[in-house]
This record gives C-alpha cells, structure tokens and sequence, in this order.
C-alpha cells in the first residue's frame, strides 16, 4: 500500500469533505460501540480474562525464542515447512517461490493485514500471478484498487451504492436488471463469482490469528468460511503471519478467543474458527498436498525490551479504532498505510519510520478510550507519547511547536515571574474581551478561532485576587 | 489558632483556572472549607507540566514536577479542579522520576494525596450533598482524563443530585471525547472541530440549559463551539455549580 502518512494533513483534509466516507463513519460509530459494551458486560469475567491475555502474551514475548523453536519444531514433525522472512520483501519472494515451485497460475488469499503490510498481492501480480481476494471485504477493495481501511472490516469506508455500483462494473456477464439492493444479494453475488475462484486455485494464501507452539497449529477466525476454502481446496495452503502471533498453547489460544470477537464485533465467536495443522495426512478427507509458514519480522523483534514491546501484544481485533474519536472524523485511508486507528498511530511509526508518519501518534487528544476497551490492555496512549518523546528527541517536532513549547516551559519554571506576566496579559486580555465574553479572532490562536470563539478571561488571575483577600500562603 | 484536626488541602488552581475562571478556585476553595478543609494556595504553582508531557519534551516536564511537588510537601491533600491535571499528577508524575531513588519516597507520597476536587470531596471526605441551589436543566459532560484516568463519573452526578431545583438530562455519549486535547486542538483545528460538533450537537439534543463539567479547558473548547454556533447553552464548571457560586456571568458571556 502507498504511504500517504506524511501528508497526513491532506489527507485529513479530503476525508472531512468526503461525504460518502463522512456517511459510512456514522456506521462505525453506531454499529460497533453498542456490540462490544454489551458483549463484554454479559461475561462477568470479561476483566480477568483481559488481564490473564495480558500476562499470557507477556510471558511469550518475554520466551519468544523458545516458543518460535517450539512452534518450527511441531510444524516440521506434522510435514509441514516453516520460513523465517526478516524484511517484508523476504517473505513476499518466499511465497512467490513457493507458488513457482508448483507452477501456480491462480491464488486465492483469505484477508490477512500481514499480506496488506507487506504488499504481497503487488508482488505476486508483478510475478505473473494472479491474486483473489476472497474476504467480501477484501473482495471489495481489490476491485476498486484500494487499501483496508480497517483492520477487520477493510470496506467499511464504503456505503452499500458504492458496492453495488462496482459489482455492476465488474461483474458484466450477469444481467443488468438483477436486483443488489440488499446487501445479502451483494453477498451471494459475491460467493457465486468467487466459487469458480476457489475451485481454479492452485494455491491458497491465509493469515493466522494465533501460531499454536505446542501443536504447530495456525488458527484463523472469519465470519464468512471464506478461509476454509482458502486453505482446504488448493493444493498448496501458505499461511503468512507476524513472530508475534506464537502462542504457547492450545488453552493459551482457547482463552484470547474469548476475548477476540467480543472485543472486535460483539460476538461471542466468529462464525468459523479453524486450526490448521500441517498438510493432509494419508486418510483424511481433504486438505492441501503442502503446507508453509512464512513468519514475518520485518521490525518486530527490534520493539522486544523497548517502550513499545506492549504493542506486539496486540490480536488485531480492531476495537481501539471502532472506539477513536479521530477514527470516527477521518476514518482508515487519512492514517495513509494499513493499519489506521490508535493501534496504526503506535505501530506504523515502527514500521515505517517515525519520520514519516510522525502525524500519526500526534493526531490523539489522549481520550484513552482506545486503551479502555483494549483487550490486550496495550497502554496506546503511553506509547504514542513515547513517539513523541523520540520526535521531540531527534529535533522532528515542528519549529512553532518547540519554540512556543520553549518559552511556555520557562515561565512555567518560574512561578515569580509567571505570575507577574501571566498578570499583564489576562488583565489586557480580560479587559478586551469584557464587553462580548469571547473573542471571535485572536492573533497566535487561529486554529482556535477558526471554528470556534475564544472565551474571554475574567480579568485579574486568581493568584493575584487570592494574594488581594487572603494573603500569600 | 488552626484546628489541627481539620485536614491542610494544599489547592492545585491548574494553569486555565487561574487565568481564564478564577471562579472556578474560589468554588472549590468554598467546597473545600465547607467540608471543614484547611486550604492554602502556595504561590509556587504555575501549571501541572502536562503540556511539556504530551509534547514529548520530559526534562521541562519534570523539572516542572519537580517544582509542584516541593510546593505541595506541606499540605496533607493536592486537590485540583480538574481531572485532567489531577491525572497527570496522580498518575503520571511516577513515570517522569521512574527509577530515580532519591525521588522515589516524595514522589510516591505526593502521587499518593492529589486528588480530582469533586473525587477528593465524595470519596476521600464522604460528602453526599452540597448546599446549593441551580435551578434549571444541565447536562455533564464527562472529561476523558478524569473518566479514564481517576474513574469520575458517578461522582459529579451524586452531587449535583443534591442541588436544589437542579435535573440532570444525560447526552447519549457523555464519555466520548470533545475534541479538546489541550495543544491537539490547535495542531489538528479540523479533526478537533469535527468532533466537537458531534459533542455541540449531543449536547443540544438533551435541551439542557446550562453544560457543565470538571476541566476548564474541554469547557472552554465546547464553550467556544456552542457561542460560535450561535447556541443558548450556557457553560460551566461544576465546581461553581455545587459551591452555590454561579450566578456570574457563564464561560464565554460577556461581563
Ligand atoms: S491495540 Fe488492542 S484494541 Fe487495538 S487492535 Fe490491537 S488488541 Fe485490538
């Protein structure tokens, strides 16, 4: 996907007067919110079991060695074929020779955020493959050549005519007067054309919610069974994910399942909850000749013992986004690469360099109610300050910023001669603004009064009318 | 001669009170003493360091920290009208020293006194009403630092429940942000006013008279909002509200 972050303010800037978007947002923040609280209050353990997610992943990082060793062992042994890919163009020539291997003309992939981050589809069409997505989701995007703009539901930025509208032009050996009003039809429209799809695969390409250590199991969760076919129909099944998905063990996994859908949709499970372990064994009814894991890297394993090691905690499940106040405004694509939201603000400046998205952990008023209902209990907030604090370190943050930040912390120091000079100005400033209450244009303060009025001082600070009644202390 | 059994409240006035609202101070100096506080205003105050903070600039923040908790050693209680400072003193001063050992023991106590003034009056002193008369409909509006970061929000309710004539109309997401976020607001002025017409329009839709809430800068954010949008909403904070201190004029209207 093209990095846009650095234009982050354009970006803000198209997203608020994009009317379609504006209206799809309304969605996010009437459809997910209700889900979740509900979902959480109706499991009176919901609190603990956050805290036990918690110390689970906290002890895997801490051991992540050991537990990838585990995990490559376990794959091996069920005939399966483990591969490390230090950088993101690592994993995307692995999978590419792996597809080759097999003389691979068609893969399908089940929406992986992995696959997004590494531009994996781009890859392999530059290699003469051709990718399908078969998440409707994903569907939807890869026809209209865009990126997600959420984490698990990639087109949420699109209303229900928009769809409809690229089903028409792309779907044109079906009949024209065919009725899509409903978006069950656009589903089903969706199914038939991607059946023929599945059935024509000669490899299949998932990511992996959780890498099981002590099985050697890949887990995937969906809502609409797309990944079972993903995985099941085509000969080769390739699962692409991220060191920190390891787990240790099955009942590790069992327990950040009861967390994952509640926390994402308000389910209490995904529709489909599939373990994968390695490929067909001599009887089984299906399931693909070869099985491959591609683990991912590409910056990971540098956050280990830093500020931001908590990140790596994080399932994917979406609802420090559904909850953002800034999300609900700009929405996904403003973030300008794959993962938008608080969590995108926390890992995009890893990934792709603080320089260049260094908007990102910026553009946060520290509500907190990201880290609130994060159900890994990820202090998002904490760790976009902590960008901050390398910005501020490496010179980054921007001139006015540093200067007005500078000449505010000095009299802030000096509590004398703050309260002398902040003493002048609130009494000039009280006695202009007294006869309205509030100013409509305050020279310094334009992206204040921009939209909104300046409410007036009352005049003489409080120190100064305290030092009047009672003395000083 | 001071009664040494009434507790020394050493009151943080927070930087916007002090310029913008002093009224707000006196509202809680008067809840405070009606609460039978001892209160003093050091002098050596200027702001909680939460600019510096957020900016990513620690070595202004601490030195600041620094400053405030050398004030404050005297005072059995840090008591500020604001959730958001009281936050970061409470619980963010800890992060600035971490791993300083010879700041460790000051630090912990005074992290362990500060309070939120509309928490410190319910939970740490037990009151249950106030005297005070409001006659009229308000809506309150939750501040994220004190929601999220202190836990208030029954609190405030619970007292204005004892005003006189007062009735609380809840807005339908009284929790979510009003876009405010101190420097956020004039770094991001767009993003931050399309978020604080969604908070103008909830609030507009309970058909309160008067929006009232614990942090003078969310106040004056909304308050600058709904005066530009030509709103009859009037907006104050809490404090003045239970302290019986609000009949001047409201946040925003003229004098
Ligand atoms: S940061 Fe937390 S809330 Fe956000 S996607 Fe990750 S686990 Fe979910």
């Amino acid at each position: 996907m093209h990095l846009t972050s650095p234009q982050f303010k354009s970006n803000v800037d198209h997203a608020l007067h994009d009317a379609q978007l504006q209206k799809a947002l309304g969605n996010v923040r009437a459809g997910f919110i209700d889900k979740r609280a509900k979902a959480a209050a109706a499991l009176p353990e919901f609190e603990a079991l956050r805290d036990n997610a918690r110390d689970i992943k906290d002890h895997t990082l801490a051991h992540l060695d050991l537990y990838l060793e585990a995990y490559e062992k376990r794959v091996t042994e069920s005939g399966g074929h483990v591969h490390f890919a230090e950088t993101a163009k690592d994993a995307c020539a692995i999978i590419s020779s792996i597809c080759k291997s097999v003389g691979a003309k068609t893969v399908t992939k089940g929406k992986s955020m992995i696959a997004e981050e590494i531009g994996l589809n781009d890859f392999l069409e530059a290699d003469g493959l051709t990718t399908v997505e078969t998440d409707l989701g994903e569907y939807i995007i890869q026809l209209r050549h865009e990126g997600p703009s959420h984490i698990i539901a990639p087109a949420v930025h699109l209303n229900k005519e928009q769809v409809e509208a690229d089903f028409r032009r792309v779907h044109k050996d079906l009949p024209g007067d065919r009725d899509l009003s409903e978006p069950a039809s656009l589903l089903s429209e969706a199914r038939a054309v991607l059946r023929e799809k599945f059935l024509a695969a000669d490899v299949g390409i998932t990511g992996a919610n959780f890498l099981i250590a002590e099985t050697g199991t890949s887990v995937i969760v969906t809502n609409e069974g797309n990944g079972d076919l993903t995985q099941i129909l085509p000969k080769v099944h390739i699962v692409i994910a991220s060191v920190e998905k390891i787990t240790p063990t099955l009942n590790d996994a069992s327990q950040i399942l009861r967390l994952l859908a509640r926390s994402a949709t308000g389910q209490d499970m995904s529709v489909y909850t599939t373990f994968s372990t390695g490929p067909r064994r001599p009887g089984d009814v299906d399931g693909p000749e070869q099985y491959h894991v591609v683990i991912l890297d590409n910056g990971r394993s540098s956050m280990l013992g830093t500020e931001f090691e908590d990140m790596l905690r994080c399932i994917r499940c979406g609802a420090c986004m559904n909850h953002c106040p800034i999300y609900h405004s700009v929405g996904g694509h403003a973030y300008g690469w794959v993962y938008p939201g608080p969590m995108g603000a926390v890992l995009t400046p890893t990934l792709v360099g603080v320089d260049k998205s260094g908007h990102l952990p910026n553009a946060s008023t520290f509500c907190g109610r990201c880290e609130s209902v994060c159900p890994m209990r990820i202090p998002l907030p904490k760790m976009m300050r902590h960008w901050r604090e390398r910005e501020f370190e490496r010179n980054l943050s921007p001139a006015t910023v540093r200067w007005g930040l500078s000449v505010w912390s000095f009299f802030a120091r000096r509590p004398k001669l703050y309260q002398f000079s902040t003493g002048l100005a609130m009494r000039a400033l009280g006695a202009f603004g007294r006869a309205k209450g509030r100013f409509s244009f305050l020279p310094l303060a334009g992206g204040w009064t921009k939209y909104r009025d300046f409410p007036a001082p009352e005049g003489a600070t409080f120190q100064q009318q305290w030092k009047a009644k009672r003395g000083a202390a | 001669m001071p009664n040494t059994t009434q507790p020394s409240v050493g009151l943080f006035v927070t930087c916007l009170v002090d310029l913008f609202r002093p009224n707000v101070g006196f509202s809680a100096v008067k809840l405070l003493e009606d609460a039978g506080c001892r209160v003093s205003v050091p002098a050596a105050q200027t702001c909680c360091g939460q600019p510096a903070f957020n900016s990513g600039d620690r070595a202004d923040a601490r030195a600041i920290a620094e400053g405030v908790i050398k004030a404050f050693e005297p005072f059995d209680y840090v008591v500020a009208p604001s959730g958001s400072c009281a936050g970061m003193m409470k619980s963010h001063y800890g992060e600035l020293f971490r791993g300083d050992a010879s700041w460790a023991s000051r630090v912990g106590a005074f992290t362990a006194k500060t309070y939120e003034l509309v928490s410190f009056l319910t939970d740490v002193l037990g009151i249950a009403e106030v005297d005070a008369r409001f006659p009229g409909t308000v809506t309150y509006h939750d501040s994220c630092s004190g929601l999220r970061e202190l836990g208030i929000q029954k609190q405030p309710r619970k007292l204005l429940g004892s005003v006189e004539g007062l009735t609380i109309a809840e807005m339908q997401d009284p929790d979510v942000c009003c876009g405010f976020g101190g420097t956020f607001c004039v770094k991001y002025p767009d993003i931050s006013n399309a978020i604080v017409e969604r908070k103008t329009a909830d609030i507009e839709t309970t058909g309160a008279k008067t929006l009232l809430a614990g942090d003078l800068g969310c106040l004056m954010n909304m308050a600058g909002k709904l005066k530009r949008e030509g709103s009859h909403v009037e907006v104050r904070h809490v404090a003045e509200v239970l302290a019986g201190m609000a009949d001047g004029p409201a946040i925003g209207e003229k004098r």
